[in-house]
């Protein structure tokens, strides 16, 4: 019995993963900028969403992601909404690729993340510069999606472990 | 040819349209409604600023209860540094305290020369100062900003300065019931007019999103005039939102069109807030 309890709880943890680190990553603004390398940081929620809406879309929803770039923008201080409808612009990007894939490739998956990316860094870009008029800097916005897409495959590994624990445990 | 274009289609109107078993709407839905709500956030009516508040307001607490163990860890990490350089910070405070009590005497008497001269031209400035604490200090590369508990309840302004013991620190650009933020000086975005002295020109002391701001606007003959002088800048107070005479940085003596910021806004815990009232006699 206690185990069946156990078991029960770490397949809710599991399960749970992928949306807990999502607001975890928005509300503590989670890209390693306290180790104060200059120009460094990253998006891990860009990495996060595209990864499970790619692989395993039923444990990240849709409504969760539009949320947590709510939550993103009040953060970091950026016009509401605009997180949301770059997170959204992934979802999208992720669904199609899932619908015109036949066999997943990690190299192929790769290079449409950096498209991806570097396509709503562009929309963010402009629509702050364009329209609100907030002034940016375009070099850290590519050293963003640049370390972003480096970073990608250290996470694709982590990520894809846990993905094998989700649907291992739920055949179970 | 066509088929291919037929399977990009409907590929695409899956992707928009079609609703995995455990999602609740399509994509297209919520892409429409992120687009609202980018629109509607911009228009000022009250409603909407009420919900803007209240998401502000939630979204600040929670961010603040759920970064409390890395903040938690950070403030053990800078404690056990600073435990490990005791010797050497004892010794250099020592020789700046020293220089301090020199300086603190020169001060009293030009603050009440200060005081003077503004009795004999009528002129009378007033500043009230609230303490807050810093609530969220997320250093996004993008922007660069603070979130305070004090809000509207407090008697919080859009404009207002903000400043770590006496060096100025930025401004308030957002307030919401109790809490809001505080746009550092180190964005981008931010402008702040100031004086330097002693040479007496008058700049603009612009963000560049780093730890230094740049100074902007100066007179042609500004290189010429530094000499190897240290320049320190101050608000100047033109623009009547900022108190004159805040201390805001240094000019650094690489290259005369940076600044360097006396407060280090990476570990702002409690920062006053200064109202300024200017009461002209005449």
């Amino acid at each position: 019995m206690s185990s069946l309890n156990k078991n029960s709880l770490s397949n809710i943890i599991f399960s749970y993963f992928p949306i807990g680190m999502l607001f975890l990553s928005v509300f503590n603004d989670f890209d390693f900028n306290y180790l104060k390398i200059e120009y460094f940081s990253f998006n891990f929620a860009h990495i996060l969403i595209f990864f499970w809406t790619l692989k395993n879309p039923d444990h990240l929803g849709y409504v969760s992601i539009f949320l947590a770039g709510i939550i993103n923008d009040v953060i970091i201080g950026m016009p509401i909404g605009i997180s949301s409808f770059c997170y959204l612009l992934i979802c999208i990007a992720t669904a199609y690729i899932r619908n015109i894939t036949l066999s997943p490739n990690f190299i192929n998956d790769w290079l449409s993340f950096l498209f991806i990316i570097l396509l709503i860094n562009s929309i963010l870009v402009s629509i702050l510069d364009l329209i609100f008029l907030i002034e940016i800097d375009y070099l850290k916005y590519l050293i963003n999606t640049g370390f972003t897409f480096l970073l990608y495959p250290i996470f694709f590994f982590f990520f894809n472990f846990i993905n094998q624990k989700i649907s291992f445990r739920l055949n179970d | 040819m066509a088929t291919s274009r037929d399977d990009f289609v409907i590929a695409f109107r899956s992707a928009f349209l079609k609703k995995k078993d455990k999602q609740k709407f399509s994509l297209l839905t919520l892409l429409f409604l992120s687009i609202l709500v980018i629109i509607l956030s911009n228009y000022n009516f009250k409603v909407i600023q009420l919900i803007k508040i209240g998401i502000n307001e939630f979204t600040y607490r929670a961010s603040f209860l759920i970064s409390t163990p890395e903040n938690k860890i950070q403030k053990i990490n800078s404690q056990i540094k600073d435990h490990l350089k005791v010797y050497d910070n004892y010794k250099n405070l020592e020789l700046e305290l020293e220089k301090l009590k020199q300086k603190k005497l020169t001060n009293n008497f030009l603050k009440m020369e200060n005081e003077k001269l503004r009795d004999l031209i009528n002129e009378s400035i007033n500043s009230n100062e609230i303490l807050a604490r810093v609530l969220i200090d997320k250093e996004s590369p993008f922007l660069r900003s603070i979130i305070l508990n004090k809000g509207t309840k407090d008697k919080l302004k859009i404009g207002m300065a903000v400043v770590d013991e006496v060096h100025l620190v930025g401004k308030v650009i957002e307030v919401n019931f109790t809490n809001s933020r505080v746009l550092l000086l180190s964005d981008l975005n931010s402008k702040i007019p100031v004086v330097l002295e002693p040479i007496g020109m008058q700049a603009v002391v612009s963000g560049t999103g780093g730890t230094n701001g740049k100074i902007q606007y100066t007179k042609e003959e500004y290189s010429d005039d530094i000499n190897n002088q240290e320049i320190i800048a101050y608000t100047s107070g033109l623009g009547g939102l900022f108190k004159p005479g805040l201390p805001v940085g240094k000019i650094s003596r690489v290259n005369p069109h940076e600044i360097v910021f006396f407060s280090d806004f990476k570990q702002l815990e409690y920062v006053k807030i200064i109202s300024l009232n200017i009461e002209d006699n005449n």
